[in-house]
């Protein structure tokens, strides 16, 4: 009763998914705040030992559901098996990945449960919240903060009144950190149930193409963006470095791309994509209009570039002077040292 | 019997084109200075359902919205593209709904429609981004859902194949209907509309219905049946554009990355 729970989702390899550790991080604080114990729900197929791999992340009981039936993922299967467990369980606070599972399962579990849901969540805190109307005050609820209205707003949500608080979060987003490497936890093991053959024939698999990453920086909320002034194309790995950190991805000048410096399919300007990112970092580039032209509608713009003059700094946010090889090392340890 | 589509569709202010003016003083959004638009992933469901109505005889393509009076405009714009029906869901009791409430009011409308078989509708609208309402709506329909449809591969009376979007790669999956279906922006294009079919329904009257049609328990609709409430607004982009320059000191790079932090953009 009354713990926090995270719903993990599991990687191609049947290991826990980087997503759910981060959430468990932020888990662990949040049970560590409201003095509750931290769980994990484990859905899949011979996943003990990624079960048993949660616990140096602070987490407390996980309930492992082992059925073939639940592996790959499917909507109905584990719909089935969650909703039970919630029911059972009655959590506090449910969490899951803002991914393709998390935002395909969770939605349906709050559906079900008839409770509130806040999507693609930027931070997650312990706090009161006041009611004007009813004149009531609510303590040690959850506040769920996000962006909201294409990123122009930020929102803080609450759900004073239903529980489970569920909340999505998307990869990245929150720090993954080992809590305690010699952390004991239990495993509960979740019976699943024959109702389950209904759900199981629901939706059939036909086929899975896992496929390398492509690149596409369209959709990215964060570019780094190297230009000419990089220097060469072992320099710019060092944005593939920085772009990792901040869960970004990495955009080049034409002028890069025709160094060689970068893949065609990274250009930004004119004659490449056009990017409306949250945040742009543009490193040594000068500015052409045809380079402005792909990327000036981003919301933020910081400038990293030895000319004070550059023509890319009359539209940037923040201009940083210097060397982009030293500044961006001490951007990276400054984002880490301040990462909550 | 006739194959029934429904899909799922937002009007929605333009949040890529905000100006200014988008802004309340008191942070809250001002929707009468934002351009409005069919939100663009539901006009791909709508792509996708007109796809199925082509393979299958007598089958229907009816279009449901949420909204204020003025959403009539997507129905019409949706049965210029070949949709054959559609009304909006209009009424101050829905007003302030969040996903549950706005889900279980879409599934109320939908129940009266009959025996439906299949209904798309786009994964996220622009103004939440939330992607919760259609895999909600299946949920009250207790029936299964199909999210981050990308392409249609094959479909008859019985069942529908359809290729779906994961993290790193996709799958194709398979399921007999009735079925939910929301579709990504990676699907294709919608079909323009037809200038007949647009002045032939010019002086259509759009059906408005409201809470009393659909058999809905009032408690569950509108902000009262909203489990989510919003405590705080803050305006981030619209806020004054600040032009900074800094020196690459350990001072200023701390400051910075810190600010970005929490202005939640790093």
């Amino acid at each position: 009763m009354n713990n926090v729970l995270v719903y993990c989702e599991l990687s191609e390899k049947n290991t826990i998914a980087d997503i759910s550790l981060e959430l468990c991080t932020k888990g662990r604080q949040l049970a560590t705040k409201l003095g509750c114990r931290l769980q994990a729900a484990v859905l899949g197929s011979n996943v003990k030992a990624a079960a048993e791999s949660l616990y140096p992340y602070g987490v407390d009981d996980v309930f492992l559901a082992d059925d073939k039936r639940l592996s790959p993922y499917r909507t109905l299967p584990h719909f089935d098996v969650l909703s039970k467990l919630i029911q059972d369980q009655q959590p506090d606070i449910v969490l899951f990945g803002a991914s393709s599972v998390g935002r395909d399962l969770a939605p349906r579990i709050a559906s079900f449960l008839r409770c509130g849901l806040t999507a693609d969540c930027t931070s997650l805190e312990i706090g009161s919240h006041q009611d004007v109307k009813n004149n009531k005050t609510y303590d040690n609820i959850l506040l769920q903060m996000r962006p909201a209205f294409g990123g122009n707003i930020i929102a803080t949500i609450v759900c004073p009144e239903t529980r489970p608080q569920m909340a999505t979060v998307r990869e990245g987003v929150m720090k993954k950190e080992i809590f305690d490497a010699n952390y004991k936890g239990t495993i509960i093991p979740v019976a699943v149930s024959p109702s389950l053959d209904k759900a199981d024939k629901a939706v059939e698999i036909l086929s899975r193409e896992i496929e390398e990453q492509k690149i596409d920086i369209k959709g990215a909320q964060i570019i780094v963006a190297g230009g000419y002034g990089m220097g060469s194309k072992e320099n710019f790995q060092l944005l593939h470095q920085f772009a990792h950190l901040i869960g970004g991805s990495v955009g080049a000048t034409r002028a890069a791309v025709d160094a060689g410096f970068a893949e065609g399919e990274r250009q930004i300007g004119q004659t490449g994509v056009t990017v409306r990112p949250k945040l742009y970092i543009a490193c040594g580039i000068s500015g052409a209009v045809q380079h402005r032209a792909g990327m000036e509608q981003s919301a933020k713009i910081i400038s990293i570039n030895t000319d004070p003059e550059a023509p890319i700094n009359a539209i940037a946010d923040y201009t940083i002077v210097g060397d982009v090889m030293t500044v961006i090392p001490q951007f990276m340890a400054c984002y880490k040292n301040n990462l909550k | 019997m006739s194959f029934k589509i429904v899909v799922l569709a937002k009007q929605v202010p333009d949040t890529h084109n905000v100006g200014a003016d988008a802004m309340n003083a008191d942070g809250t959004v001002n929707r009468a200075a934002l351009p409005t638009v069919f939100n663009p992933e539901d006009l791909k469901a709508l792509e996708m359902a007109l796809r199925v109505k082509d393979s299958i005889q007598d089958a229907t393509v009816t279009v449901v919205t949420m909204g204020p009076p003025r959403a009539a405009e997507i129905i019409k714009d949706a049965r210029s593209r070949g949709a054959d029906d559609g009304f909006v869901l209009s009424d101050m009791r829905f007003a302030g709904a969040d996903t549950l409430a706005t889900s279980y009011a879409l599934s109320q409308a939908i129940k009266q429609l009959g025996n439906v078989d299949i209904i798309f509708g786009g994964r996220q609208a622009i103004d939440g981004d939330t992607a919760q309402v259609g895999p909600q709506v299946a949920e009250k329909l207790e029936i299964p859902q199909i999210t981050y449809a990308e392409e249609l591969i094959a479909v008859d009376t019985k069942s529908i194949t359809i290729r779906r979007r994961l993290e790193r790669g996709t799958e194709c999956v398979k399921a007999t209907m009735p079925v939910l279906v929301t579709v990504t922006s990676a699907a294709n294009d919608c079909r323009f509309p037809n200038a007949h079919r647009l002045l032939r329904q010019a002086k259509d009257e759009i059906r408005m219905i409201n809470a009393d049609n659909i058999d809905a328990d009032m408690d569950r609709l509108g902000l009262k049946g909203s489990p989510t409430k919003v405590k705080k607004i803050e305006n981030v982009v619209l806020a004054h554009k600040e032009s900074v320059v800094l020196q690459p000191t350990e001072e200023a790079l701390n400051e910075l990355s810190a600010t970005l932090i929490k202005e939640h953009i790093l």
